[in-house]
């Protein structure tokens, strides 16, 4: 919103103000191709499944169709999804939260903490066929370490390698609320006569807690989410919900299970749904203490 | 009250140097913590790791050291291609994640502060969407694309929304580094363009956050596998897949995952390094 | 403190200190950065170790003890608040970790907030409240324990100007109610002089002099001082005996086994007084008036003397008699100089 000022005459022309008035455009419109951009590829899938969730393959409404969800076999796909996220992301939270702890704690230009953070950034991606490859090897049948059956078992084995990629995600997602931890507080509460472990209890502990649980959330649904592990993994054995999508969409039967791979999407991104509420709040609480 | 004083005492002995004191102590028994730490955690990442490299160096009879499997990076059958493909869906990836990003991002710390809160729960939202879920909503457009024969570099629409959360994190943290609103306004009373103002001015503060962003998207784009796979694209993971149920143990599905790995991580750690090296000069 | 010394590395941050503070007495420690003020007093709070020496507190050795045993209450530049806590709640912390019943600390905490103002904040989070606020906060917090020491670190210098004064002279005021004996460390001499009961000067981890503002203002002990303290003329001179000859008058120094040779003299302003120039010679105490700064009861006037330009101080009523562009003729005051540790450089001479 330039100020144009007159031109004396013999200066250089000035472009002609645009006839009618000049319109002051909202600030908003700026986020505009990123909205448009969001609910195009992220929001318009979601409502797509959504509102297909509900119906038949011929297009007519089909409210029964969720019923689905608690059919027994449904619903052992997502407790066995659920069992399997809900170790890994415990387990990936208090060990990320460990070694975000040792990186934080320590010098914040030195070596040990820029090659931790940058193979967490890469970590955090590797989940899928390369970390298949990468355990059968280690502990498969013709690995380099052991041959391990119990790491194929379900889901305790499988646990420990989704933890690969879940524990740097913690560190990328917790860390900088470990940075956050200002030393006066340590120092304060030294001061008034703290012990390290009280510290811990009265202050470190609860200021960590809401972006540790909130992390602890993140991870969760990324798990939800993991499926190329497990298909490299084991391929034939459907245990989880991403593996049964696969098999629907792509199916001989054909369109017809459609219905079925966009109720078990549904289902998933319910369960995310819940996950990502609890998430903000927790942010909330976080970033006001320790940004 | 008490006095702070030591008046009228005689030292008990002359001062001697009091050794390691207590914070003293504290500081290595943390930093003992850390180490063990960093060696646990060391080992259980490299160790999957340094397997894999070993069967990439395999011959063909057990015990035998060969470098083939590196250069069969670029001979085996539909691995190249698969390879190209995926490089430019990183590229594309990363840049238009940026292109995104980087000035709705400017823009909002500037004039609309009250959507930053939904904003990044947008971006966040991808990390917990399965992609899965994501593709089932996703399939009826994408058949539609596969009509007009659009190759799979049409994926990175998707892999952009896919990379929102990691790249929002990177260029968050270099935006909270630099004054925004300040710069901006020194540069637009100075005559600058919004263009200007972006490009030349925010951007060259904050190159560091935006290297990292734009590795990291990059680093997805390599790794992805699941909407590639369930839409029946080929893309390097793909294809390494299915040479893998195909000729299972071709060390070289090993290398080439390694190599994309190493450079990623490589890559990475040299932003990290120069950078600090730019911070202790600057 | 006695004989403290730290160091990190090749860096010697204390050097020897000895440092002894009377019950109830404020010392505060102004010096610049990286004087080891700051090292100071985290030493005696235990939140660094000593390298060398003792440290005594009523009469017992604390230099061992850690930090959470050592009966001090500290004061932080900023940040030091719980913000997961109200007001209330942070202040009585310290009685919480004393198992001080609950009803006990209610009272303590109430007690403490009333003595900074602030009972009506009891409730509030840290972030609503405003800095200043905060500040008061802490030094109610660090208070509620009943310390044997108050430990202060600049807590000031992360304040605005305005406030800064009001929670400096409230301060002070707290203390002398209390009673309680304190350190207090800036870097802003106005701070130090104006509530201090000794002010202690440091530099390069020693200290320099260590007196009442009054004496460290009017007699300081060592050019350092002389010239961190307060406004100094550097006058170059010629010392020979037990003087100094500036511009042809000649100054008693205050040391005097001060070698002989060129040196600079370090004047005050309040030293240098104006008179009108009556006759039109020039010599080498007339100059030009060039500025005036208005300071209250007093002014500060700037004069040219053609090589170099001086500083005099005197009240306003007589510095309006020479307004810009006057001329003048000054006269210094035969106060006992110092002179400074470094020498003219070439060509300077009276």
């Amino acid at each position: 919103m330039a100020v144009t000022a007159t031109s004396p005459a013999g200066a250089r022309p000035v472009p002609p103000v645009r006839a009618g008035r000049r319109v002051r455009l909202p600030a908003w419109l700026g986020v505009t191709p990123f909205l448009a951009y969001v609910a195009i590829f992220l929001l318009l899938p979601t409502g797509i499944l959504v509102v297909d969730a509900f119906r038949t393959p011929s297009g007519a409404l089909n409210l029964s169709s969720p019923k689905l969800l608690f059919s027994s076999t449904v619903r052992s796909y997502f407790i066995g999804s659920f069992e399997l996220c809900l170790i890994s992301s415990v387990v990936g939270a208090v060990f990320g939260a460990i070694l975000a702890y040792a990186i934080a704690s320590g010098n914040p230009n030195g070596a040990m903490r820029q090659l931790y953070i940058a193979a967490s950034g890469v970590l955090a991606q590797f989940g899928g066929v390369t970390l298949a490859f990468a355990f059968v090897v280690t502990i498969g049948p013709v690995g380099l370490l052991l041959h391990a059956s119990w790491f194929y078992t379900f889901p305790w084995g499988i646990s420990v390698i989704y933890a690969y990629f879940q524990i740097p995600l913690m560190v990328l997602v917790f860390l900088p609320a470990m940075d956050g931890l200002k030393i006066q507080w340590r120092e304060a509460s030294e001061s008034l006569g703290c012990s390290a472990w009280q510290y811990w209890r009265y202050i470190g502990g609860p200021l960590l807690a809401p972006a540790f649980f909130g992390a602890a959330l993140l991870l969760f649904a990324n798990a939800l989410s993991a499926f190329a592990t497990i298909v490299a993994w084991e391929n034939q054995i459907a245990y989880i919900v991403p593996q049964q999508i696969y098999l629907a969409i792509n199916s001989e039967v054909g369109l017809s299970n459609l219905n079925v791979a966009d109720v078990l999407a549904l289902g998933m991104i319910i369960m995310v749904a819940i996950v990502m509420t609890g998430y903000a709040l927790l942010q909330r609480r976080a970033a006001r203490w320790l940004r | 009250m008490a006095a702070v004083t030591s008046l009228g005492e005689t030292p008990l002995t002359a001062p001697a140097k009091r050794p390691r004191g207590l914070q003293a102590r504290r500081r290595r028994r943390l930093n003992l913590f850390r180490y063990v730490v960093f060696t646990i955690f060391g080992l259980f990442f490299l160790l999957p790791l340094l397997a894999v490299l070993r069967f990439s160096l395999e011959g063909n009879t057990l015990g035998t050291w060969t470098l083939s499997a590196w250069k069969q990076i670029v001979s085996y059958q539909g691995l190249l291609s698969a390879v190209e493909i995926t490089l430019e869906l990183a590229v594309l990836t990363s840049v238009t994640t940026l292109v995104l990003l980087v000035p709705t991002m400017i823009w909002i710390r500037l004039r609309v502060q009250w959507f930053s809160r939904p904003f990044e729960f947008l971006c966040l939202l991808p990390l917990t969407i399965p992609a899965i879920a994501l593709v089932v909503g996703l399939a009826p457009v994408y058949n539609k694309i596969r009509h007009f024969e659009l190759s799979a570099l049409m994926l990175f629409w998707i892999y952009v929304i896919l990379a929102l959360p990691y790249a929002y994190r990177a260029l968050s943290a270099g935006l909270n580094a630099i004054d925004v609103k300040t710069l901006s306004e020194a540069a637009r009373s100075l005559g600058a363009s919004w263009l200007r103002v972006v490009v030349q001015v925010i951007a060259p503060n904050m190159w560091q956050a935006i290297l990292n962003a734009l590795l990291l998207s990059a680093a997805l784009a390599l790794g992805e596998f699941t909407i590639a796979y369930t839409l029946l694209y080929t893309n390097l993971q793909v294809e390494l897949y299915s040479i893998s149920r195909n000729t299972p143990n071709a060390s070289v599905i090993f290398s080439t995952s390694l190599a994309a790995l190493v450079f990623t991580f490589a890559l990475l750690l040299i932003i990290s390094i120069v950078g600090r090296r730019r911070r202790r000069t600057g | 403190m006695e004989g403290l010394s730290r160091h990190y590395g090749p860096v010697v941050a204390l050097d020897g200190l000895d440092l002894t503070v009377q019950a109830g007495e404020l010392v505060a420690l102004l010096g610049p950065s990286g004087c080891g003020k700051t090292t100071t007093l985290r030493l005696l709070a235990g939140l660094e170790d000593a390298d060398a020496g003792q440290i005594t507190v009523g009469g017992n050795d604390v230099t061992r003890l850690p930090a959470s045993k050592r009966d001090m209450g500290m004061v932080f530049q900023a940040y030091s608040l719980f913000p997961h806590m109200t007001v209330r709640q942070n202040v009585a912390f310290g009685l919480r970790l004393r198992r001080v019943s609950s009803a006990g600390r209610d009272k303590r905490a109430i007690e403490m907030l009333e003595l900074v103002g602030l009972s009506a904040q009891a409730d509030r989070y840290p972030h609503q409240i405003s800095g200043g606020q905060q500040q008061r906060v802490a030094l109610a917090r660090a208070l509620a324990i009943e310390p044997q020491v108050l430990l202060l670190d600049e807590p000031l210098s992360a304040l605005d100007a305005k406030v800064r004064a009001q929670l400096r002279d409230q301060i002070r005021r707290i203390q002398l109610e209390v009673g309680i004996t304190t350190l207090f460390v800036t870097h802003d001499q106005e701070e130090a002089l104006a509530i201090a009961d000794r002010v202690g000067v440091m530099q390069d981890g020693r200290l320099e002099q260590l007196a009442p503002p009054t004496q460290v203002y009017s007699r300081p002990a060592t050019p350092f001082v002389a010239e961190f303290v307060g406004l100094s003329n550097r006058l170059a001179g010629t010392v020979s005996g037990s003087t100094v000859t500036v511009r042809g008058r000649d100054l008693p120094l205050v040391d005097p086994t001060t070698p002989p040779g060129p040196a600079i003299a370090l004047v005050r302003p309040e030293a240098v007084t104006l008179a009108s120039e009556s006759t039109g010679e020039a010599g080498p105490l007339t100059g030009t008036v060039i500025a005036s700064t208005f300071l209250g009861a007093a002014s500060r006037v700037t004069v040219d003397l053609g090589d170099i330009t001086i500083l005099a101080q005197l009240s306003t009523a007589d510095a309006m008699e020479h307004p810009a562009g006057s001329r003048v003729a000054l006269t210094i005051r035969p106060d006992p100089v110092l002179v400074s540790a470094d020498k003219p450089a070439e060509g300077e001479s009276e």
